[in-house]
């Protein structure tokens, strides 16, 4: 594996570390969303 | 508040972009290194953005302990979950920059890794207690933990000027020497990740706060039987994990 590709490996697993915390987000923000139309509901 | 948010997302995406680009493109090439070393430029800043979210997880977890206030205790949630994830990064992007310059992954007892993996695994354990812990004494438990946990990160930083480790020197101080153009892009960098984390706590925080709103709407359902379940939450609840 040539240097440039750790170097490539790096910012490439920064940003999946991150899309992937910012994606668990997204998904706690609507599962809430829908427990609070739920509870108003009913 | 509704309008800053986006506003304060395009001047990140923006900025991010550049730190990138001055990162690949405007940075000189390391005469030893060669391109690799431009991993510093993920690494170095997202350890200076955990260290920073892990001191403000101590100072709002020392105000909660003595006022008891609700959002001190939210800004401590959001600031170690985000920094457990700079740190992350920090514990990924090292080896995978140690690998073609130290000729190893993983420097086993060099102070510096070691201390940094402890100090990873002290704010998992203050996250996986606030998940997962029952008693209604969490908050406080939770608080006492990230006062000692905060120990560490000064150790983490001073370990590489007090011992002898793996680690190279400090680029700001402590005997480390950068080139200037090398330092300017670094700290682009850095703005970058610091306005990335700022946003990315201001996001945990309304979710946080939705929460434990959510927990308390519930509360009252059950309580209030069927016509209980229409009322609205008014403040967040102190009860939280997430």
């Amino acid at each position: 594996m040539s240097a440039i590709k750790f170097l490539y490996a790096a910012y490439v697993a920064t940003w999946v570390i991150h899309a992937g915390y910012l994606g668990s987000l997204v998904g706690r923000f609507r599962r809430l969303r829908q427990q609070l139309k739920e509870l108003g509901k009913k | 508040m509704k309008r800053l948010f986006p506003i304060l997302t395009i001047i990140t995406a923006i900025l991010l972009a550049y730190a990138l680009y001055q990162a690949l493109v405007i940075a000189p090439t390391d005469a030893l290194q060669g391109d690799v070393y431009r991993i510093i430029y993920y690494h170095v800043p997202s350890a200076w953005t955990a260290f920073l979210l892990f001191f403000i997880n101590f100072a709002a977890s020392i105000t909660y302990l003595i006022r008891r206030n609700p959002k001190a205790d939210i800004l401590a949630l959001v600031s170690a979950e985000v920094g457990v994830v700079f740190c992350t990064v920090v514990l990924v992007t090292g080896p995978i920059w140690a690998r073609p310059v130290w000729g190893i992954w993983w420097a086993p007892g060099d102070i510096r890794l070691t201390s940094t993996l402890v100090l990873w695994l002290i704010y998992v354990s203050y996250l996986v207690l606030r998940r997962f812990s029952t008693s209604a004494q969490t908050q406080v438990l939770a608080a006492a933990l990230a006062v000692f946990g905060a120990l560490d990160v000064p150790l983490v930083y001073f370990s590489i000027w007090f011992f002898r480790t793996q680690h190279p020197q400090p680029v700001i101080g402590g005997g480390g020497s950068m080139d200037p153009r090398m330092l300017h892009v670094l700290l682009i960098s850095w703005l970058a990740w610091l306005c990335f984390a700022f946003l990315v706590c201001w996001s945990r925080y309304r979710l946080e706060v939705l929460h434990r709103q959510v927990e308390e709407a519930h509360a009252l359902a059950s309580l209030a039987g069927p016509e209980g379940a229409r009322a609205q939450p008014s403040l967040p609840l102190n009860r939280s994990s997430r």
